[in-house]
């Protein structure tokens, strides 16, 4: 990776009326990024706080299922690469091919969601309920809240996909697609965090 | 790497041949091409599958710990930079960013602290 790596020009608006010289909906974007960090900061350091704390179990080291997890893990940075495709080719002013991407991406968002429900499915069958131990409260409330953040952007690309039949998405308001990339995005990056604290992270298999 | 203002001078450049898309809000940038973001997904993977790896391995944890934070702060940066273009926008983003960012970090330090997780 060098300095060849901006070699493509494209396009990309801006609103030169507002006092930032910045589009305010990214600059909002970013600024509720930051602010869900801290939701996520706060749900992970939940999660580690009681970990090894539960008396009773099931243990992570009980329910995990590594390559299970892992493969899910691959399907998300995968959308994660159709998403920024999809951004890359809207604003060459490729709107079929945006389309594709954008389909590609809900796909395989709703593949993680699908793993993830049976995931849970599965750890319910093995005895870890939302209110068996810490674990079990912890682990749910953290992974449904990615769960559920996975879910709106998934019905965000939808949306979108729908906009782009209708013709409302072009090149000149390519920026609407590059919005929901940025929440992707996000995602995808707490999933990241995720997988490595909760399930890579060894743990104690019962009480400190 | 090119210099930013550079991009932009040649947009307008290229605004002024006609030859830039013709909008009146919107500029020529330039961004990453899709092999480049091919690359970054294919190095992800890569790290994705390592950190699986080692966690086979029976490392010590004062090993595997920062070696799995140490990669997973690496496809962090990878994305954000990359994926979400930090690395070419405004650093007026990187900055309402990295202060929710820092804001959760020191959350999660702080908390952890004050319960003693850190004493083992």
């Amino acid at each position: 990776m060098a300095s060849h790596s901006i070699d493509t020009p494209t396009y990309e608006s801006e609103h030169v009326g507002t006092s930032t010289g910045l589009p305010n909906l990214k600059l909002a974007m970013w600024v509720f990024l930051g602010s869900d960090c801290l939701l996520f900061g706060a749900l992970i350091s939940s999660y580690v706080l009681y970990r090894g704390a539960s008396v009773k179990g099931p243990y992570p080291a009980d329910v995990f299922d590594i390559p299970y997890t892992s493969v899910s893990s691959f399907v998300l940075l995968a959308s994660s690469l159709t998403m920024v495709l999809a951004l890359a080719v809207i604003q060459r002013g490729d709107v079929g091919r945006c389309r594709i991407w954008l389909l590609a991406t809900a796909l395989l968002g709703m593949t993680f969601i699908g793993g993830q429900v049976y995931e849970f499915t599965t750890f319910y069958h093995e005895g870890l309920a939302l209110s068996t131990n810490l674990f079990g409260t912890t682990f749910y409330v953290l992974t449904g809240f990615h769960g559920t953040h996975v879910a709106i952007g998934i019905v965000m690309l939808l949306t979108l996909l729908s906009l782009t039949f209708m013709g409302k998405i072009t090149q000149e308001n390519s920026e609407t697609v590059e919005l929901v990339g940025l929440y992707w995005h996000f995602v995808d990056i707490v999933w990241i965090v995720i997988f490595t604290v909760v399930y890579l992270i060894p743990s104690a298999s019962g009480p400190r | 790497m090119s210099d930013p203002t550079e991009a932009v001078v040649q947009g307008s450049a290229e605004m002024a041949a006609g030859t830039a898309p013709p909008t009146g809000r919107g500029h020529v940038t330039r961004h990453p091409s899709p092999k480049e973001y091919l690359r970054i997904a294919l190095i992800l993977a890569v790290i994705t599958a390592f950190e699986v790896a080692i966690y086979y391995l029976d490392l010590p944890h004062n090993i595997l710990i920062p070696a799995l934070f140490f990669f997973s702060v690496i496809k962090f940066a990878l994305v954000v930079l990359w994926f979400m273009h930090l690395k070419f926008d405004s650093r007026t983003y990187a900055r309402f960013f990295v202060m929710g960012l820092a804001g959760a970090v020191t959350l999660f330090l702080v908390v952890l602290m004050i319960f003693g997780v850190f004493r083992g």
